[in-house]
């Protein structure tokens, strides 16, 4: 077992360190210059700026000084928030993004799976087409589309929520619902599948045979199996959820990480951009590496394998 | 079980709780004197000398203030801000102003002339890659000391025979300085505390941070939490405290307009940063009272690359300058009450720009047609545009106009912001959109843009007379005089249209009429220190 999480840990670094290097490159490949605005900076001042930065640096030394600063913890300043540091936008903009996302899947799963397991147990019946209908529209719907639709349908209408800003829990609420429906969504469709398979097994027969009750039967011996494809894909779900979503972000006013993604690359800041990749890069293989710790934890096979 | 009814009776008291109080987020906040403001997005800094944009100096203009105050109802009128009086020669090449006695900065530390001269000795410190100190370069000595001809400061013309004189020699007659003053680039920073979190030429020194930051202006920064909100509150250090209505401020960064405008509609806001053109309708049939539509001071334009062999001939420049319906566009796409441009100036006060351009289908006809281009020989072109969605529709509707009426093959190329601008830059376009808004109610703030090699023209035409006239005019010490060698300086470039004026812009936006004493300004910068909040 450990073996293999250092193993899945030195496979992350090598990882990360390509997704910087490949980052580091196209960004720079990208037209235009962080340091150019609508009204013309002066050409004497533009090189100082770029000084500053050490944008008049070859490439290749320009990335050297970037690997050090990342080994000593510093993603550099921002190029477009002049005056703040990435890892400062980094540490105001995580702990939102990780709520949403938090609540997002909270949602998605108290949703996705009960969907899930309920269509699979009521295969081919209305409650599982209706189900797959509202999943298949969770999934087609944009959030575009559904976050406005809340804000103006219910929170304009509903005294104690707000249709955008982000102070107390229950502005939480809404952009939480939006971010969450696609993936209880996918959720709900991975289960039923997981399900299915699982519950066409020999050994569910059995426990059906002995006379074990039809919920023991499928929360205890089916789910435990139905739920491993769910779990694999919730991993990397996860991972998207707390990075941010733009849209989400702008249509609630949740001050999270995902504008960055966006805002950062549209202001060629390419600090910030390097900055919010690698932490998605971070979360993703950790995500990973939890989805698989959860499944040898819930799978003997997997487990003994390791 | 009980578990779970001890969960949800919390939850239900909580819910209680919150909806106790079920006024609007707007009438608790007048009650407690806060303006909620909509703000268009994060400030990139709030250092008056770093910052170049609205945004940041819609915050910048509630914290500090320079030598003088803008009037609540009139763009003309210049009230005493950190001044109390000032004086000029004839020829108004040198200024004396005389700073108050009473002038303090929010930590009590008396505001003196050498907070003056540190601020434009920062900011035209070549080291300090000030982006926007090129407002200052009417100062005698500015420009050399800031392209570093000369590394003394004491070449730039600014004194302090006392600490509470200011005086300032410029490089030409300026009668529009006050004006110049109430430009943030033009504001006192607290030396004491600039210096205590760095050098001067320290590129980001964090002492605007909040719990650094001393400012001079009416409210002082108490929280500002990164993309959420910035709130400031009365300064009780403000020498003209005793007038301030408001007790606080809040700035709320909010990037989509559609939130903005449904965040107001809910009653989290006071005012709102814009509005987005398909609003307008739903705002004036909702509460048409909220809606503010007022003239501001900026122009919008097709730039046209007169080095490219597309738009080279000024006759084919002047064909689609004609041949475009603004009013058409005004009604029936922006619907903001914008005015049809006959010229790139908008007037201002005394100034009235030629009457260059209006729509002529016959005359674009027959200029096209000596340029030596028709129905069989169309005209092809690229228009350069940004990604945004009311940029695309004035296109469209521009290249609908030239296709049907004058047979022109436009193609519209639309990139996004910086690539857009990378472009605009190089010259890499034949016709481009494109707009200016003024730092200060002059028309130079449109005028300059044109000289030969400025970094805004961005079209590559130049035209020596016009350089030439704008020079003279710049000599002149008699403002009516003054006025009338810009027009004619306008007319010189209008000849040769570098740019297709389009329209003059309005301000729409959603205003509570809770808020008193906000009145329209051609800049669209209301001085906070007059504004009120009545009770809902």
């Amino acid at each position: 077992m450990l073996k293999t999480l250092i193993s899945r840990l030195g496979q992350g670094v090598v990882v990360i360190f390509f997704l910087i290097s490949i980052t580091f490159v196209l960004v720079r490949l990208m037209p235009g210059d962080p340091l150019t605005d609508e009204k013309a900076v002066p050409e004497h001042v533009i090189e100082k700026n770029r000084a500053y930065y050490k944008l008049d640096q070859p490439k290749v030394v320009q990335f050297g000084y970037y690997l050090g600063n990342i080994a000593q913890g510093d993603l550099g300043p921002s190029m477009s928030k002049e005056g703040r540091q990435v890892l400062e936008i980094i540490e105001y903009s995580f702990p939102a993004s990780l709520i949403l996302g938090t609540t997002g899947m909270l949602i998605a799963l108290c949703i996705g799976i009960p969907a899930g397991i309920l269509s699979a147990l009521r295969k081919n019946s209305w409650i599982d087409f209706g189900t797959m209908v509202f999943a298949m529209i969770g999934i087609s719907i944009p959030s575009f589309v559904i976050g406005p639709l809340l804000a103006s349908g219910i929170a304009s209408k509903v005294p104690f929520l707000k249709v955008a800003g982000w102070g107390d829990p229950l502005d939480w609420l809404l952009p939480a619902i939006t971010l969450g429906l696609a993936t209880a969504a996918y959720i709900a469709r991975i289960t039923r599948g997981g399900m299915l398979e699982t519950l066409n097994q020999d050994y569910i027969r059995t426990a059906r045979a002995k006379g074990l009750r039809e919920s023991t039967v499928v929360l205890k011996h089916a789910l435990r199996g139905g739920i491993i494809p769910a779990i694999a894909y919730i991993g990397p779900a996860f991972a998207a959820l707390v990075s941010g979503s733009f849209i989400i972000e702008t249509i609630f006013q949740v001050p999270g990480l995902g504008q960055h993604f966006i805002n950062g690359a549209l202001a060629r800041d390419y600090n910030l951009i390097q900055g919010v990749v690698i932490l998605f890069g971070i979360l993703i293989v950790l995500a990973n590496l939890l989805a698989d710790l959860a499944l040898a934890a819930i799978n003997p096979r997997l487990r003994n394998q390791s | 079980m009980l578990r779970i009814f001890h969960i949800s009776a919390v939850f239900a008291l909580t819910l209680s709780l919150i909806s106790c109080d079920q006024r609007r987020t707007v009438d608790r906040a007048s009650e407690e004197k806060v303006l909620l403001l909509g703000n268009g997005d994060e400030p990139k800094e709030l250092d008056p000398q770093v910052v170049t944009g609205v945004i940041e100096s819609n915050i910048i203009n509630a914290l500090f203030e320079g030598l003088c105050v803008r009037h609540p109802e009139n763009e003309g009128v210049h009230l005493p801000g950190m001044a109390e009086r000032w004086e000029a020669n004839a020829d108004f090449t040198q200024w004396t102003f005389h700073l108050r006695n009473d002038a303090k900065w929010s930590d009590g530390t008396p505001l003196t002339a050498a907070d003056f001269l540190f601020a434009f000795e920062r900011i035209l410190t070549p080291e300090f890659g000030a982006k926007y100190a090129e407002m200052l370069y009417y100062l005698k000595g500015a420009q050399q000391f800031h392209q570093g001809e000369s590394d003394d400061f004491s070449s730039v013309s600014v004194r302090a025979p006392d600490p509470h004189t200011l005086e300032l020699e410029l490089v030409a007659p300026t009668p529009f300085l006050p004006d110049l003053t109430m430009h943030y680039t033009w504001f006192p920073v607290p030396k004491h505390c600039v210096l205590s979190h760095g050098e001067m030429q320290t590129k980001h020194n964090p002492w605007t941070r909040p719990q650094h930051i001393v400012s001079n202006g009416p409210f002082q920064l108490t929280s500002w939490k990164f993309n959420q909100y910035i709130a400031a509150e009365a300064n009780p250090n403000y020498w003209d405290a005793a007038r301030l209505k408001l007790k606080g401020i809040k700035f709320l960064p909010i990037k989509n307009a559609y939130t903005e405008a449904r965040m107001f509609f809910d009653g989290q806001l006071h005012g709102t940063y814009t509005l987005a053109p398909e609003m307008i309708r739903y705002a004036k049939d909702t509460e048409p009272e909220s809606l503010r539509q007022e003239p501001y001071f900026a122009s919008y334009f097709l730039r046209c690359n007169v080095t490219s062999p597309a738009v080279q001939n000024p006759k084919i420049r002047r064909a689609l300058a004609l041949a475009i319906d603004r009013q058409a566009i005004i009604d029936k796409i922006l619907q903001g009450g914008q005015s049809a441009a006959y010229s790139v100036t908008p007037p201002i006060g005394e100034y009235q720009p030629p009457k260059a351009i209006e729509y002529k289908l016959s005359e674009a006809k027959a200029l096209l047609k000596e340029a030596g281009f028709g129905p069989d020989n169309p005209l092809r072109l690229k228009l350069l545009a940004t990604d945004r969605d009311s940029t695309k529709r004035i296109c469209e509707a521009v290249q609908a106009m030239w296709k049907q009426e004058l047979g022109v093959d436009c193609t519209i190329v639309q990139f996004e912001w910086k690539t857009y601008l990378d472009k605009l830059t190089k010259l890499q376009y034949d016709v481009c959109f494109g707009g200016w808004s003024a730092d200060y109610p002059d028309p130079t703030t449109f005028l300059d843009m044109w000289k030969k090699g400025g970094g805004n023209n961005r079209t590559g035409w130049f035209n020596n007379d016009y350089d030439q006239q704008l020079k003279t005019a710049a000599q002149c010490s008699d403002p009516a005089e003054r006025f009338r060698l810009l027009e004619r300086a306008e007319a010189t470039m209008m000849d040769e249209l570098p740019s297709l004026p389009l329209f003059w812009a309005t301000t729409n936006y959603l205003l509570s009429p809770q808020v008193q004493g906000w009145h329209p300004l051609l800049l669209n910068q209301h001085p906070y220190k007059f504004i009120d909040l009545t009770q809902p």
